[in-house]
């Protein structure tokens, strides 16, 4: 943990951000261009490879972290902020970036996301949003439309409403809301460099189209698009913003100064002072 | 008197009752104060009815001096501050001809479910020697009262109190101990006053020492979720993990802080988290990914009645099979249980140091009759050091392996920051690089190693205390110890020569060293507070017990008290013969 930066860092390039191990994404998917662009961020950032922690759940986008030269926990579905959360502070002075899907951040891992907002310790949190569950092969997840009828468990369509990541995480508290696409690894790489930057918890929700359960997906090439007005501040205006929104606009859509979470500190006492508190 | 059993050594047991705000625990606190201070052990258990708030409780105090590590089976005094539903409680209460029950001279009398034992009742002038000092309360009366009743001297009730109500303001004490010198002389000394001395005493609860365990053992990082009977563990440490360079977060749920635990934990920082059964059955998924990623954590368990909800503000012993058989999988992890108030300290400590030596899950298995028991106590030992963390050592000469197969299954774990030795922590199986895999060799590999991390632990002598001779054999855990220790004892004087196995470690079970303990008894019970008979079907399973052997089960809410085991060990032997 004394590990000096090393001097080869300000030399690494994207490449070097990236492990060997081979993805196990389809050809085509999204995926495959948030990993680009994550290097590519990383790069820009210069960040030490050892110092740097991806931490993800279960799910295609989950397996990430394998693929990144760095620290990494691959964990259980749905609790990847909660274990971000205790690494991040026990160790304030690693970068932990956290990873996954619709289904493994807004579904099994609601919970944690309203409370990883509310908290505000200083995570960037990546969510690949593809609206469908690739992993277990094609279910409706809470991002999916309502009535999306193409899932053999639900062939009739949900019937319910999307679940929307960043009103819900406008009204939990989050103070950095950002949308990219995977289709625009510039793009989207100059969101991460910013939401790494950003001293707080970082909503990053990337639009990442699977083409192998919801081929027509592949049209939000065209239908995304760039908003350059710059972040809302206000968090009124904000919810405006996001509550008129299509769903498709890129770019950074919220960002506020807050006081990122801090653990409590007190002076140091030895064990023998806390011990002769107990005396009969 | 019946109570002064031994003149050398008196000894009894008080309860005093009382509706929410007439002061039963804390006028049983001060008194538990007040005999740690005159150099007395005792035990204080308290009972309380439903209400978060202003609902009646009872406390029972037992004192000795010598250590008291269970109730006795009969109360020597019973002080009704009032008796208001104090039929609630009247299992926890066991009066006889011989106890002496006090009240006020105003009150009602006792219900007959408390005097149609014969019991003798003595009014005391409690509310109107209150009434004369100002700000005076009829529970600082009775404290004075029981203590001339115990032969405590001022000096000791008054410190005691000051100590106990240090956050109240100056008039409310100063009244307080204008009233304990009011009731002073309202009782004589009984026959049970018991002789101090002891020297350097402690005053604490069970969870008060699994959280001081966890802070010798270095724990630095807690996460958790509110819940009965745990909570004060938390609220013990969350002052003083910060003086330790430590930190405690309060988690959205039981799923949150376990995997927090697991975070920190591979951060480099030894973790604990602390909980009861409806919070350890959520936590299950959390702990087969710290077995399958080798990442040690602590969970304290502080047991109550189950299952679901169940009862949460009384004791039982029944989630012993959640914390051997609930992880999915071939998951081998360590079960502890402390076998006392005092040893709550001990095998957290313990606990903590084998968890980070073999990289792996501790479960530690407390309950309600420790955890929010208070005890005065000798200072708890120190575990037995155990080598920390295994992590890699100078330059590494080739591709880092985080799951490299060894001759004891241990391999070394970096903390982030690291470098040279990058990996990814895996729930999914793995090869021994950390990359996923289904091979067959790969699964084969790793269960292999994770079993070996347990297989070949040498616990020495701290998996049981063992205790007596004899060819009578009572084997035990946890809690139930120390009733189980009288009984044995009991037996024992009365020419039944008893032994006892209480078992600290339950798993991994130290099985040569427990079928050398059990080595020639003829009759052999398996002593529990639960219904099933956890232990003895786990014994059974791990083929460690002989066919003789018998399972001594109940389930709680009322702990075991020794006479109730001794006389279930004399029926059954009448029985046989």
């Amino acid at each position: 943990m004394t590990e000096s930066q090393s001097p080869t860092t300000s030399t690494l390039r994207a490449r070097d951000y990236k492990s060997g191990v081979t993805p196990v994404w389809c050809p085509g998917c999204g995926h495959h261009g948030v990993l680009a662009a994550l290097t590519r961020a990383l790069a820009h950032l210069e960040l030490p490879r050892e110092r740097l922690a991806l931490i993800s759940g279960i799910g295609c986008s989950s397996r990430l972290p394998a693929y990144v030269a760095a620290y990494g926990f691959h964990g259980v579905h749905g609790r990847a902020l909660a274990l971000a959360g205790g690494l991040k502070a026990a160790r304030p002075e690693l970068t932990v970036l956290v990873l996954g899907g619709d289904g493994d951040g807004f579904s099994i891992g609601g919970n944690h996301f309203l409370h990883a907002c509310r908290r505000n310790q200083d995570l960037t949190y990546v969510v690949m949003d593809n609206e469908v569950y690739g992993m277990t092969k094609g279910q409706a997840s809470p991002t999916t439309a309502p009535d999306w009828q193409q899932a053999k468990l639900t062939p009739h369509g949900t019937g319910m409403p999307r679940f929307l990541p960043t009103a819900i995480a406008l009204a939990a508290g989050a103070g950095f809301i950002a949308r990219g696409f995977s289709g625009d690894p510039a793009g989207l790489s100059r969101l991460l460099v910013e939401a790494i930057e950003y001293p707080g918890f970082a909503l990053v929700h990337v639009l990442t189209p699977c083409p192998t359960f919801r081929p027509e997906h592949r049209d939000w090439k065209g239908r995304v698009h760039v908003d350059d007005t710059g972040p809302s501040t206000d968090p009124v205006a904000a919810a405006r913003r996001i509550q008129a929104d299509d769903g498709k606009t890129l770019g950074l859509l919220f960002r506020r100064a807050l006081t990122p979470w801090r653990a409590e500190q007190a002076p140091a006492c030895t064990l023998e002072e806390i011990e002769s508190g107990l005396l009969a | 008197m019946p109570c002064n059993r031994d003149p050398v050594a008196p000894e009894g047991m008080l309860a005093i009752t009382g509706a929410g705000g007439h002061g039963a625990l804390t006028t049983a606190q001060i008194l538990l104060a007040a005999l740690g201070r005159a150099g007395v052990h005792g035990l204080l258990t308290r009972a309380a009815g439903p209400q978060i708030r202003g609902g009646e409780s009872a406390a029972t105090l037992r004192f000795a001096s010598r250590p008291v590590a269970c109730m006795a089976d009969r109360l020597d005094l019973l002080l009704g501050l009032d008796w208001a539903n104090v039929e609630r409680f009247v299992d926890e209460l066991p009066v006889d001809a011989d106890t002496l029950i006090l009240q006020d001279v105003a009150s009602v009398p006792p219900p007959p479910c408390l005097t149609g034992c014969g019991a003798r009742v003595r009014a005391l002038p409690l509310a109107a020697r209150a009434a004369e000092i100002p700000g005076g309360r009829a529970n600082m009366v009775a404290l004075g009262a029981l203590g001339g009743w115990l032969g405590l001297s001022h000096a000791a009730l008054s410190a005691a109190s000051e100590r106990v109500l240090a956050s109240k303001d100056a008039a409310t004490r100063a009244a307080a101990i204008a009233c304990l010198e009011a009731g002073l002389g309202l009782v004589e000394q009984g026959g049970c006053a018991p002789v101090g001395g002891a020297a350097g005493l402690w005053n604490l609860s069970g969870n008060e020492a699994a959280g001081l365990g966890a802070l010798r053992a270095g724990v630095r990082f807690v996460a958790a979720y509110p819940i009965t009977p745990a909570t004060e563990l938390l609220e013990w440490l969350a002052p003083r993990l910060p003086q330790r360079d430590g930190q405690l977060l309060q988690a959205e749920d039981e799923l949150a802080a376990v995997n927090m635990v697991i975070g920190a934990s591979f951060g480099g920082v030894a973790a604990l988290t602390a909980t009861s059964g409806p919070g350890l059955s959520l936590m299950v998924e959390g702990l087969g990914l710290a077995v399958a990623s080798e990442t040690p954590l602590v969970v304290v368990d502080v047991q109550r009645g189950g299952p679901s909800t169940g009862i949460p503000t009384k004791t039982e012993q029944s989630d012993l099979g959640l914390a051997l058989y609930g992880l999915h999988g071939d998951a081998p992890h360590l079960v502890l249980a402390p076998l006392g108030i005092a040893d709550c300290c001990f095998t957290l400590e313990w606990a903590v140091g084998l968890a980070e030596h073999l990289q792996t899950v501790a479960i530690v298995l407390s309950d309600q009759a420790l955890g929010q028991s208070r005890a005065i106590v000798d200072p708890p030992p120190r575990a037995p050091q155990l080598p920390s963390r295994l992590v890699p050592d100078g330059p590494l000469d080739a591709p880092f392996q985080r799951y490299a197969p060894s001759v004891d299954g241990r391999s070394p774990m970096p903390a982030p920051g690291r470098s040279g030795c990058r990996y990814v922590a895996e729930g999914l199986e793995h090869d021994a690089s950390g990359t996923p895999s289904s091979l067959a060799a790969d699964h084969r590999q790793q269960l292999d190693k994770r079993a070996r991390k347990l297989d070949g632990l040498d616990p020495g002598p701290d998996w049981a205390e063992i205790r007596g001779r004899g060819t009578r054999c009572l084997v035990t855990w946890g809690s139930s110890a120390g009733a189980v220790f009288e009984a044995a004892a009991r037996l024992t004087a009365a020419g039944r020569p008893t032994r006892v196995i209480a078992l600290r470690l339950i798993a991994p079970l130290a099985r040569a060293a427990l079928r050398e303990a059990l080595d020639g008894a003829a009759w052999i019970w398996v002593v529990e507070l639960n219904q099933d008979g956890q232990l003895f079907a786990h014994l059974h399973a791990q083929r460690v017990l002989p066919p003789q052997a018998r399972a001594l089960a109940r389930p709680g809410p009322l702990a075991w008290r020794p006479g109730e085991i001794v006389a279930a060990v004399l029926d059954a032997e009448e029985t046989d013969d």
